[in-house]
Protein backbone atom coordinates (compact mmCIF):
# COMPACT_ATOMS: atom_id res chain seq x y z
CA UNK A 1 0.00 0.00 0.00
CA UNK A 2 1.28 3.43 -0.89
CA UNK A 3 1.13 5.88 1.63
CA UNK A 4 2.00 9.54 1.25
CA UNK A 5 3.38 11.44 4.37
CA UNK A 6 2.53 15.47 4.95
CA UNK A 7 4.47 17.01 7.73
CA UNK A 8 7.60 15.99 8.67
CA UNK A 9 7.18 17.06 12.57
CA UNK A 10 8.54 15.22 15.44
CA UNK A 11 5.17 12.82 14.43
CA UNK A 12 5.95 12.91 10.72
CA UNK A 13 9.86 12.05 11.67
CA UNK A 14 9.00 9.22 14.06
CA UNK A 15 6.30 7.52 11.95
CA UNK A 16 9.10 7.70 9.09
CA UNK A 17 11.56 6.09 11.49
CA UNK A 18 8.71 3.41 12.15
CA UNK A 19 8.29 2.60 8.58
CA UNK A 20 12.39 2.19 8.27
CA UNK A 21 12.43 -0.07 11.10
CA UNK A 22 9.49 -2.28 9.92
CA UNK A 23 9.40 -2.88 6.55
CA UNK A 24 7.45 -6.45 6.99
CA UNK A 25 4.28 -3.93 7.26
CA UNK A 26 4.31 -3.69 3.56
CA UNK A 27 4.27 0.07 3.74
CA UNK A 28 5.70 2.07 0.84
CA UNK A 29 6.27 5.44 0.90
CA UNK A 30 6.02 7.17 -1.99
CA UNK A 31 5.95 10.99 -1.19
CA UNK A 32 6.55 13.14 1.53
CA UNK A 33 6.50 17.29 2.11
CA UNK A 34 7.25 19.50 4.47
CA UNK A 35 6.93 23.27 4.99
CA UNK A 36 9.70 23.89 2.21
CA UNK A 37 9.75 20.65 0.14
CA UNK A 38 8.51 17.73 -0.94
CA UNK A 39 9.98 14.39 -2.91
CA UNK A 40 7.93 12.41 -4.79
CA UNK A 41 8.90 8.80 -6.09
CA UNK A 42 5.71 6.67 -6.49
CA UNK A 43 8.52 3.16 -6.94
CA UNK A 44 8.78 4.20 -3.43
CA UNK A 45 11.27 6.20 -1.44
CA UNK A 46 13.36 4.72 1.36
CA UNK A 47 12.26 6.33 4.82
CA UNK A 48 15.39 6.41 6.14
CA UNK A 49 17.30 8.43 3.89
CA UNK A 50 14.63 10.91 3.90
CA UNK A 51 14.65 11.27 7.32
CA UNK A 52 18.59 11.44 7.00
CA UNK A 53 17.99 14.21 4.81
CA UNK A 54 15.77 15.85 6.64
CA UNK A 55 17.96 15.88 9.63
CA UNK A 56 21.15 17.29 7.91
CA UNK A 57 19.58 19.53 5.54
CA UNK A 58 16.38 20.38 6.89
CA UNK A 59 14.48 19.56 4.03
CA UNK A 60 13.29 16.18 3.48
CA UNK A 61 12.96 16.80 -0.71
CA UNK A 62 13.36 19.05 -3.46
CA UNK A 63 12.99 22.64 -2.79
CA UNK A 64 10.03 24.26 -4.55
CA UNK A 65 7.96 21.24 -4.68
CA UNK A 66 4.88 21.30 -2.71
CA UNK A 67 2.43 19.48 -0.61
CA UNK A 68 0.00 20.49 -3.31
CA UNK A 69 2.25 18.59 -6.02
CA UNK A 70 2.40 15.46 -3.80
CA UNK A 71 -1.59 15.43 -3.30
CA UNK A 72 -1.97 16.23 -7.27
CA UNK A 73 0.38 13.66 -8.18
CA UNK A 74 -1.91 10.79 -6.98
CA UNK A 75 0.92 8.48 -6.24
CA UNK A 76 -0.61 7.21 -3.30
CA UNK A 77 -3.49 5.32 -1.68
CA UNK A 78 -3.70 6.67 1.62
CA UNK A 79 -2.36 10.51 2.96
CA UNK A 80 -1.14 10.56 6.48
CA UNK A 81 -2.04 14.23 6.96
CA UNK A 82 0.54 15.53 10.07
CA UNK A 83 1.06 19.49 9.85
CA UNK A 84 0.86 21.74 12.31
CA UNK A 85 -2.85 21.86 13.76
CA UNK A 86 -4.88 24.69 13.65
CA UNK A 87 -7.16 24.52 16.40
CA UNK A 88 -9.94 27.33 14.71
CA UNK A 89 -9.71 26.53 11.06
CA UNK A 90 -8.39 23.35 10.97
CA UNK A 91 -6.31 24.95 7.90
CA UNK A 92 -4.58 23.69 5.76
CA UNK A 93 -4.78 20.03 7.01
CA UNK A 94 -8.93 20.54 5.82
CA UNK A 95 -8.16 21.72 2.37
CA UNK A 96 -4.84 18.84 2.06
CA UNK A 97 -7.70 16.30 3.61
CA UNK A 98 -10.59 17.33 1.25
CA UNK A 99 -8.47 17.03 -1.53
CA UNK A 100 -7.30 13.74 -1.15
CA UNK A 101 -10.61 12.18 0.07
CA UNK A 102 -11.98 13.93 -3.16
CA UNK A 103 -9.51 11.85 -5.41
CA UNK A 104 -10.87 8.54 -3.71
CA UNK A 105 -7.90 8.50 -1.51
CA UNK A 106 -7.88 7.09 2.48
CA UNK A 107 -6.70 9.61 4.38
CA UNK A 108 -4.92 9.28 8.28
CA UNK A 109 -4.10 12.01 9.85
CA UNK A 110 -3.38 13.54 13.92
CA UNK A 111 -4.16 16.44 13.04
CA UNK A 112 -7.15 17.33 15.94
CA UNK A 113 -8.03 20.61 13.92
CA UNK A 114 -9.86 19.84 10.84
CA UNK A 115 -11.52 16.79 12.78
CA UNK A 116 -12.90 18.87 15.54
CA UNK A 117 -14.10 21.19 12.80
CA UNK A 118 -15.08 19.25 9.72
CA UNK A 119 -15.36 15.60 11.25
CA UNK A 120 -19.19 15.36 9.68
CA UNK A 121 -18.09 17.15 6.23
CA UNK A 122 -15.11 14.75 5.56
CA UNK A 123 -17.02 12.04 6.90
CA UNK A 124 -19.47 12.57 4.29
CA UNK A 125 -16.83 12.64 1.82
CA UNK A 126 -15.38 10.05 2.63
CA UNK A 127 -18.05 7.45 2.74
CA UNK A 128 -19.17 9.46 -1.36
CA UNK A 129 -16.26 8.37 -1.96
CA UNK A 130 -15.95 4.70 -0.59
CA UNK A 131 -12.12 5.58 1.12
CA UNK A 132 -11.93 5.75 4.92
CA UNK A 133 -11.09 8.31 7.02
CA UNK A 134 -8.78 7.20 10.45
CA UNK A 135 -8.04 9.58 13.22
CA UNK A 136 -6.83 7.46 16.15
CA UNK A 137 -3.88 9.54 16.68
CA UNK A 138 -5.76 12.90 17.39
CA UNK A 139 -6.83 11.67 20.51
CA UNK A 140 -5.05 9.96 23.94
CA UNK A 141 -2.08 9.44 22.03
CA UNK A 142 -0.98 5.56 21.57
CA UNK A 143 -4.24 5.20 23.36
CA UNK A 144 -6.67 2.72 20.83
CA UNK A 145 -9.70 4.85 21.66
CA UNK A 146 -10.99 5.70 18.37
CA UNK A 147 -11.45 1.94 17.40
CA UNK A 148 -12.29 0.74 20.35
CA UNK A 149 -15.73 3.06 20.35
CA UNK A 150 -16.27 1.80 16.29
CA UNK A 151 -14.87 -1.30 16.10
CA UNK A 152 -13.78 -3.02 19.99
CA UNK A 153 -17.37 -1.63 21.23
CA UNK A 154 -19.26 -1.46 18.18
CA UNK A 155 -23.24 -1.96 18.75
CA UNK A 156 -22.96 -0.08 22.55
CA UNK A 157 -25.04 2.70 22.83
CA UNK A 158 -22.55 4.92 24.54
CA UNK A 159 -23.64 6.83 28.10
CA UNK A 160 -21.30 8.65 28.56
CA UNK A 161 -16.75 9.58 27.11
CA UNK A 162 -14.96 10.86 30.38
CA UNK A 163 -11.35 11.17 30.28
CA UNK A 164 -7.70 12.65 31.04
CA UNK A 165 -7.02 14.00 27.51
CA UNK A 166 -4.07 16.22 27.96
CA UNK A 167 -0.64 14.78 29.56
CA UNK A 168 0.96 18.17 30.20
CA UNK A 169 -2.14 19.19 32.94
CA UNK A 170 -2.17 15.94 34.30
CA UNK A 171 2.04 15.71 34.48
CA UNK A 172 1.46 19.26 36.36
CA UNK A 173 -1.33 18.29 38.71
CA UNK A 174 0.57 15.19 39.37
CA UNK A 175 3.64 17.43 40.88
CA UNK A 176 1.56 19.63 43.14
CA UNK A 177 -0.18 17.04 44.19
CA UNK A 178 2.22 14.41 45.10
CA UNK A 179 5.57 17.60 45.92
CA UNK A 180 3.25 20.35 47.06
CA UNK A 181 4.78 22.53 44.00
CA UNK A 182 3.08 25.20 43.00
CA UNK A 183 1.06 25.77 40.22
CA UNK A 184 4.11 28.09 38.38
CA UNK A 185 6.94 25.82 39.88
CA UNK A 186 5.29 22.41 38.43
CA UNK A 187 4.66 24.56 35.19
CA UNK A 188 8.48 25.33 34.55
CA UNK A 189 9.38 21.75 35.46
CA UNK A 190 7.17 20.67 32.90
CA UNK A 191 8.83 22.93 30.62
CA UNK A 192 12.29 21.80 31.45
CA UNK A 193 11.06 18.55 30.27
CA UNK A 194 9.64 19.30 27.31
CA UNK A 195 5.82 18.50 28.75
CA UNK A 196 4.78 22.17 28.02
CA UNK A 197 5.06 24.16 25.22
CA UNK A 198 7.07 28.38 25.71
CA UNK A 199 3.14 29.23 25.31
CA UNK A 200 1.60 26.72 27.00
CA UNK A 201 -2.29 28.41 27.34
CA UNK A 202 -3.09 26.14 24.74
CA UNK A 203 -2.69 23.12 26.94
CA UNK A 204 -3.49 25.01 30.51
CA UNK A 205 -6.61 26.21 29.88
CA UNK A 206 -8.35 22.88 28.78
CA UNK A 207 -7.98 23.78 25.24
CA UNK A 208 -6.52 21.03 23.22
CA UNK A 209 -8.46 18.84 26.16
CA UNK A 210 -11.91 20.28 24.87
CA UNK A 211 -10.84 19.60 21.18
CA UNK A 212 -10.24 15.88 22.13
CA UNK A 213 -13.65 15.60 23.90
CA UNK A 214 -15.11 16.74 20.53
CA UNK A 215 -13.50 14.41 18.55
CA UNK A 216 -14.64 11.78 20.99
CA UNK A 217 -18.06 12.81 21.20
CA UNK A 218 -18.60 13.12 17.67
CA UNK A 219 -17.40 9.33 16.99
CA UNK A 220 -19.80 8.34 19.97
CA UNK A 221 -22.34 10.51 19.08
CA UNK A 222 -21.75 12.30 15.48
CA UNK A 223 -24.32 15.07 16.56
CA UNK A 224 -21.82 17.57 14.99
CA UNK A 225 -20.70 19.26 18.33
CA UNK A 226 -17.65 21.49 18.35
CA UNK A 227 -15.12 23.45 20.22
CA UNK A 228 -17.56 26.08 21.10
CA UNK A 229 -20.05 23.75 22.54
CA UNK A 230 -17.62 22.75 25.59
CA UNK A 231 -17.71 24.97 28.55
CA UNK A 232 -13.97 25.20 29.43
CA UNK A 233 -11.63 25.95 32.63
CA UNK A 234 -8.62 25.50 32.86
CA UNK A 235 -5.98 24.52 35.26
CA UNK A 236 -4.14 27.66 35.45
CA UNK A 237 -6.21 29.08 38.83
CA UNK A 238 -5.50 26.18 41.07
CA UNK A 239 -4.08 26.31 44.10
CA UNK A 240 -1.54 23.95 46.52
CA UNK A 241 -4.48 24.62 49.40
CA UNK A 242 -6.58 22.82 46.44
CA UNK A 243 -4.56 20.03 46.15
CA UNK A 244 -4.22 19.83 49.72
CA UNK A 245 -7.74 20.18 50.52
CA UNK A 246 -8.65 17.48 48.24
CA UNK A 247 -5.83 15.15 49.55
CA UNK A 248 -7.55 15.76 53.35
CA UNK A 249 -10.35 14.00 51.85
CA UNK A 250 -8.65 11.29 50.73
CA UNK A 251 -9.27 12.97 46.58
CA UNK A 252 -6.88 14.50 43.88
CA UNK A 253 -7.73 17.30 41.63
CA UNK A 254 -7.61 16.06 37.63
CA UNK A 255 -8.37 18.01 34.41
CA UNK A 256 -11.18 15.99 33.07
CA UNK A 257 -13.21 15.80 30.06
CA UNK A 258 -16.96 14.86 30.12
CA UNK A 259 -19.62 14.28 27.66
CA UNK A 260 -22.73 12.80 27.38
CA UNK A 261 -25.94 13.38 25.19
CA UNK A 262 -27.83 14.73 28.07
CA UNK A 263 -25.04 17.00 29.88
CA UNK A 264 -23.01 18.16 27.00
CA UNK A 265 -19.78 18.62 26.74
CA UNK A 266 -17.45 19.70 29.66
CA UNK A 267 -13.42 20.61 30.20
CA UNK A 268 -12.58 21.34 34.08
CA UNK A 269 -10.47 20.54 36.70
CA UNK A 270 -12.46 18.16 39.04
CA UNK A 271 -11.89 16.57 42.44
CA UNK A 272 -11.96 12.74 42.40
CA UNK A 273 -11.41 9.95 44.67
CA UNK A 274 -7.87 8.34 44.68
CA UNK A 275 -9.19 5.13 43.85
CA UNK A 276 -10.51 6.71 40.42
CA UNK A 277 -9.61 4.61 37.51
CA UNK A 278 -8.94 8.04 35.83
CA UNK A 279 -6.35 9.11 38.59
CA UNK A 280 -3.15 8.37 36.77
CA UNK A 281 0.65 10.06 37.38
CA UNK A 282 2.59 12.03 35.11
CA UNK A 283 1.67 12.85 31.21
CA UNK A 284 -0.40 9.70 30.76
CA UNK A 285 -4.03 9.75 29.20
CA UNK A 286 -6.75 7.98 30.13
CA UNK A 287 -10.35 7.48 28.64
CA UNK A 288 -13.49 6.04 30.34
CA UNK A 289 -16.18 4.64 28.18
CA UNK A 290 -19.73 4.83 29.99
CA UNK A 291 -21.54 1.82 27.64
CA UNK A 292 -24.99 0.06 27.87
CA UNK A 293 -23.74 -3.56 26.98
CA UNK A 294 -20.13 -3.10 28.21
CA UNK A 295 -20.56 -1.50 31.29
CA UNK A 296 -17.12 0.70 32.13
CA UNK A 297 -14.18 0.30 29.90
CA UNK A 298 -11.17 1.98 30.75
CA UNK A 299 -8.18 2.94 28.48
CA UNK A 300 -5.01 4.49 29.89
CA UNK A 301 -1.58 4.81 27.91
CA UNK A 302 0.89 7.27 26.82
CA UNK A 303 -1.02 10.16 25.52
CA UNK A 304 2.05 11.70 23.31
CA UNK A 305 5.78 11.14 22.10
CA UNK A 306 6.99 10.62 18.57
CA UNK A 307 6.65 6.88 18.32
CA UNK A 308 3.79 6.36 20.74
CA UNK A 309 1.80 8.43 17.62
CA UNK A 310 3.24 6.50 15.07
CA UNK A 311 2.13 3.84 16.58
CA UNK A 312 -1.64 5.14 16.58
CA UNK A 313 -1.04 6.25 13.06
CA UNK A 314 0.64 2.98 11.53
CA UNK A 315 -2.10 1.21 13.37
CA UNK A 316 -4.95 3.00 11.10
CA UNK A 317 -3.14 2.66 7.71
CA UNK A 318 -2.89 -1.44 8.34
CA UNK A 319 -6.62 -1.38 9.11
CA UNK A 320 -7.31 0.54 5.87
CA UNK A 321 -5.05 -2.25 3.99
CA UNK A 322 -6.98 -5.45 5.24
CA UNK A 323 -10.42 -3.59 4.64
CA UNK A 324 -10.34 -1.26 2.18
CA UNK A 325 -6.74 -2.00 0.10
CA UNK A 326 -6.42 -5.70 -0.14
CA UNK A 327 -9.65 -6.77 -0.10
CA UNK A 328 -10.77 -4.17 -2.93
CA UNK B 1 -40.56 1.24 55.50
CA UNK B 2 -42.15 -2.33 56.65
CA UNK B 3 -44.59 -3.72 54.67
CA UNK B 4 -46.79 -6.74 55.55
CA UNK B 5 -48.47 -8.81 52.41
CA UNK B 6 -49.90 -11.95 51.59
CA UNK B 7 -47.70 -14.73 50.41
CA UNK B 8 -48.97 -14.94 47.62
CA UNK B 9 -47.16 -14.33 43.94
CA UNK B 10 -47.08 -11.15 42.28
CA UNK B 11 -47.64 -9.21 45.58
CA UNK B 12 -43.94 -8.02 46.13
CA UNK B 13 -44.49 -6.89 42.66
CA UNK B 14 -47.10 -5.09 43.48
CA UNK B 15 -45.86 -3.32 46.03
CA UNK B 16 -42.97 -2.31 44.55
CA UNK B 17 -44.74 -1.04 40.87
CA UNK B 18 -45.84 2.06 42.60
CA UNK B 19 -42.86 3.54 44.02
CA UNK B 20 -41.40 3.21 40.75
CA UNK B 21 -43.75 5.05 39.42
CA UNK B 22 -44.07 7.99 41.77
CA UNK B 23 -40.33 8.20 41.23
CA UNK B 24 -38.83 6.69 43.92
CA UNK B 25 -35.28 5.08 44.37
CA UNK B 26 -35.47 1.74 45.94
CA UNK B 27 -31.97 1.42 47.74
CA UNK B 28 -32.88 -1.98 49.58
CA UNK B 29 -35.50 -4.86 49.71
CA UNK B 30 -35.08 -7.08 52.44
CA UNK B 31 -37.18 -9.97 52.83
CA UNK B 32 -36.98 -11.82 55.87
CA UNK B 33 -39.39 -15.13 55.66
CA UNK B 34 -40.93 -15.45 59.88
CA UNK B 35 -39.82 -19.18 61.30
CA UNK B 36 -43.26 -19.78 61.65
CA UNK B 37 -44.82 -20.92 58.16
CA UNK B 38 -48.30 -21.20 58.96
CA UNK B 39 -48.79 -17.33 59.17
CA UNK B 40 -49.49 -16.66 54.94
CA UNK B 41 -48.43 -12.83 55.27
CA UNK B 42 -44.90 -11.76 54.44
CA UNK B 43 -42.87 -9.16 56.27
CA UNK B 44 -40.72 -6.91 53.80
CA UNK B 45 -38.76 -4.01 54.52
CA UNK B 46 -37.75 -1.71 51.92
CA UNK B 47 -35.48 1.36 52.06
CA UNK B 48 -36.06 3.61 49.43
CA UNK B 49 -35.73 7.59 49.08
CA UNK B 50 -38.32 9.59 47.16
CA UNK B 51 -39.20 13.50 47.47
CA UNK B 52 -40.90 14.06 50.45
CA UNK B 53 -44.04 16.04 48.40
CA UNK B 54 -44.75 12.40 47.23
CA UNK B 55 -44.36 10.50 49.75
CA UNK B 56 -48.52 10.44 50.64
CA UNK B 57 -49.43 9.84 47.44
CA UNK B 58 -46.86 6.54 47.28
CA UNK B 59 -48.20 5.11 50.64
CA UNK B 60 -51.70 5.50 49.26
CA UNK B 61 -51.13 3.56 45.64
CA UNK B 62 -49.05 1.09 48.28
CA UNK B 63 -52.45 0.79 50.20
CA UNK B 64 -54.94 0.29 46.90
CA UNK B 65 -52.52 -2.67 46.04
CA UNK B 66 -53.60 -4.10 48.83
CA UNK B 67 -50.44 -3.98 50.82
CA UNK B 68 -50.49 -2.99 54.55
CA UNK B 69 -48.06 -0.59 55.83
CA UNK B 70 -46.99 -1.42 58.82
CA UNK B 71 -44.71 0.85 59.73
CA UNK B 72 -42.97 3.95 57.89
CA UNK B 73 -39.80 5.38 59.70
CA UNK B 74 -39.11 8.32 57.56
CA UNK B 75 -35.56 9.82 57.50
CA UNK B 76 -35.03 12.92 55.74
CA UNK B 77 -31.64 11.37 54.49
CA UNK B 78 -28.71 14.33 53.88
CA UNK B 79 -27.05 14.51 51.00
CA UNK B 80 -23.45 15.82 51.60
CA UNK B 81 -21.45 17.39 48.83
CA UNK B 82 -17.91 18.93 48.99
CA UNK B 83 -16.13 21.74 46.41
CA UNK B 84 -13.34 23.30 46.68
CA UNK B 85 -13.67 27.25 45.93
CA UNK B 86 -10.40 29.50 44.75
CA UNK B 87 -10.32 33.03 44.52
CA UNK B 88 -10.59 36.04 46.60
CA UNK B 89 -13.49 34.53 48.70
CA UNK B 90 -13.51 36.84 51.70
CA UNK B 91 -12.86 40.13 50.07
CA UNK B 92 -16.14 38.67 48.24
CA UNK B 93 -18.00 38.20 50.93
CA UNK B 94 -18.07 34.73 51.90
CA UNK B 95 -20.79 35.37 54.41
CA UNK B 96 -23.31 35.95 51.75
CA UNK B 97 -21.94 33.23 49.44
CA UNK B 98 -23.20 30.86 52.75
CA UNK B 99 -26.09 33.06 52.99
CA UNK B 100 -27.14 32.72 49.52
CA UNK B 101 -27.34 28.62 50.02
CA UNK B 102 -28.70 28.63 53.89
CA UNK B 103 -31.53 30.83 52.74
CA UNK B 104 -32.60 28.48 50.11
CA UNK B 105 -34.21 26.37 52.60
CA UNK B 106 -33.47 22.92 51.23
CA UNK B 107 -29.83 23.32 51.42
CA UNK B 108 -27.66 24.41 53.76
CA UNK B 109 -23.27 24.71 54.21
CA UNK B 110 -22.54 22.51 56.65
CA UNK B 111 -18.91 22.94 56.69
CA UNK B 112 -16.18 25.22 55.43
CA UNK B 113 -12.10 25.34 55.65
CA UNK B 114 -10.69 28.18 54.44
CA UNK B 115 -6.99 28.70 53.49
CA UNK B 116 -5.22 31.60 53.32
CA UNK B 117 -1.65 32.44 52.20
CA UNK B 118 -0.86 35.88 52.16
CA UNK B 119 -2.89 38.68 51.68
CA UNK B 120 -3.08 39.72 47.84
CA UNK B 121 -3.35 35.91 47.27
CA UNK B 122 -6.66 34.26 46.59
CA UNK B 123 -7.89 31.87 49.21
CA UNK B 124 -9.11 28.22 48.79
CA UNK B 125 -11.69 26.90 50.65
CA UNK B 126 -13.25 23.36 51.06
CA UNK B 127 -17.07 23.80 51.47
CA UNK B 128 -19.68 21.01 51.90
CA UNK B 129 -23.29 21.42 51.36
CA UNK B 130 -25.71 19.13 52.92
CA UNK B 131 -29.14 18.97 50.83
CA UNK B 132 -32.39 16.66 52.05
CA UNK B 133 -32.22 14.99 47.99
CA UNK B 134 -29.85 14.48 45.26
CA UNK B 135 -31.74 16.95 42.98
CA UNK B 136 -31.89 19.96 45.65
CA UNK B 137 -28.00 18.82 46.48
CA UNK B 138 -28.06 19.71 41.85
CA UNK B 139 -29.96 23.04 42.45
CA UNK B 140 -27.93 24.33 45.04
CA UNK B 141 -24.88 23.36 43.02
CA UNK B 142 -26.42 25.55 40.32
CA UNK B 143 -26.40 28.67 42.55
CA UNK B 144 -22.91 28.28 43.62
CA UNK B 145 -21.86 27.89 40.59
CA UNK B 146 -23.74 31.42 39.39
CA UNK B 147 -22.81 32.83 42.69
CA UNK B 148 -19.06 31.35 42.02
CA UNK B 149 -19.29 33.14 38.57
CA UNK B 150 -20.71 36.11 39.31
CA UNK B 151 -18.10 36.96 41.85
CA UNK B 152 -15.12 35.68 39.79
CA UNK B 153 -14.32 32.43 41.83
CA UNK B 154 -13.13 29.38 40.61
CA UNK B 155 -15.18 26.19 41.39
CA UNK B 156 -13.93 22.23 41.38
CA UNK B 157 -16.61 19.90 41.91
CA UNK B 158 -16.36 16.05 42.16
CA UNK B 159 -16.67 14.02 39.11
CA UNK B 160 -19.96 12.61 40.00
CA UNK B 161 -20.58 8.59 40.02
CA UNK B 162 -21.43 7.62 36.00
CA UNK B 163 -24.98 7.75 35.48
CA UNK B 164 -25.86 3.52 35.45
Amino acid sequence: MRVAVLGLGAVGKGLLRMLAEKPELGLVLTAVADSSSAWIDPDGLDPAVVLDRKCTTNRCGTQGLTADQVLDSGAYDVLVELTPTNAVTGEPALTHMRRALSMGRHVVTSNKGPIAAAHAELEELAAEQGVALRYEATVGGAIPVIHAIRNGLAGNRFHAVTGVLNGTCNYILTRMDEEGLTYDQALAEARELGYAEADPTYDVRGIDAAIKLVILANTCWNLGVTLDDVAITGIDGLTVDALRLADAQDCTIRLIGEASPERGLRVAPRVLPRSHPLVIEGTLNAIMLSTDMAGECTMMGKGAGSVETASAIIGDLLAIRDRWVECG
Amino acid sequence: MKLEMKDSPGQLVAALTPISEYGGNIIAVIHQREPDASSDTLGVQIVLEIEQDRLDALVAAIKRQGVSILRLGEERLLYRQSVIMIGHLIHTDIGDTIDRIDSTGFAEVAELNVQMPAIAEPSTALITIKATTRSEMERALDLLRGVAAEKGLLIVEPLAEGER
